[in-house]
């Protein structure tokens, strides 16, 4: 537990995310009502699963240049927590769209881009249970994992613009991307944002270590 | 450095265009009585119910990963498990 002021950081943050999430005063909008306090914790789910499955990917590439095995161990971490959170994401979502777009799942080009995203994350962890040796699966997972990022990308913030989609912030729909500009909503959201993706790198950082002691027993 | 510099002129030139489409939220929403919200369920004051329920949880979520932590720390420490 030494150099741990980002994990008492963290454990603050989210605090006050729960606490000012809850309690603090939040604009009255039709339709959204009290549910606008999801912003808090459904948007912070994608935005911390983008900054861990950046991290996976770059990791990706360290190790395909260094070929130090402790990139591909981080570079796998990042990414299960990173699909967790992805997870986590898609299932605040729907509860979200039964309650403000009526359905659980509507097809919406940003719900569907979304859970595309994530089958090809789960193809990733096939992909490396399904290779044999250690150096060809961290190498051609390594590989792959830098193309599931790059599909991600515009899976989730380009493709879903270009068409008709209820999620705010696409298809000419601002939402939520008016309320960014709200400096109230901001005190909460933007440590909300750090909070959640703070505690996804501590979870990671400990299976990262975990990793590491499984790996030499093994030798 | 050219090209990093048109690069970011141009990301700036995108987030001008999506500003455009951009409802601000004025002090107005904050009091409008039209929209429906839990209002009632503040004044009785079971919104710290839930606020407490949720924290007890996140907060035994916390512990239970620092004490994942610890142990890590622990077999970490062992003979032959050399930190980096």
């Amino acid at each position: 537990m030494r150099k741990s002021w980002w994990k008492v950081l963290t454990v603050i943050i989210l605090v006050y995310v729960v606490i000012g999430g809850l309690l603090l005063e939040v604009p009255r909008l039709h339709i959204l009502n009290e549910t606008i306090r999801a912003l808090y914790f459904h948007v912070p789910m994608w935005f911390g699963m983008v900054i861990l499955l950046a991290a996976s990917a770059t990791f990706s590439v360290r190790y395909l240049r260094s070929g130090q095995k402790d990139f591909d161990s981080r570079a796998i971490e990042f990414a299960n927590v990173g699909v967790v959170f992805g997870i986590f994401g898609i299932l605040t979502g729907m509860l979200w769209a039964q309650f403000a777009w009526g359905e659980w799942w509507s097809g919406d080009p940003k719900q569907n881009a979304a859970a595309i995203g994530l089958l090809i994350y789960l193809a990733y962890f096939v992909l490396r249970g399904s290779l044999e040796d250690a150096d060809q699966r961290a190498r051609i997972s390594a590989v792959y994992n830098v193309f599931a990022f790059a599909a991600l990308i515009p899976l989730l913030f380009i493709l879903p613009r270009l068409t008709d989609s209820l999620h705010p912030g696409n298809g000419g729909n601002p939402g939520f991307n008016a309320y960014d500009l709200d400096s109230r909503l901001r005190m909460t959201f933007y440590p909300a944002v750090i909070g959640w993706t703070l505690l996804g790198v501590w979870i990671t950082s400990v299976r990262i270590r975990i990793r590491r002691l499984v790996q030499n027993q093994e030798l | 450095m050219r090209k990093f510099i048109a690069v970011l002129v141009f990301i700036f030139f995108c987030f001008s265009g999506f500003a455009q489409e951009k409802i601000d939220i004025t002090e107005q929403d904050y009091v409008n009585s039209d929209v429906e919200m839990a209002d009632d369920f503040r004044a009785e004051g079971k919104i710290y119910v839930l606020t407490g329920i949720i924290l007890i949880i996140l907060f035994g979520t916390i512990v239970y990963l620092i004490s994942i932590d610890r142990r890590v720390a622990r077999l970490e420490k062992q003979p032959g498990n050399n930190r980096d």
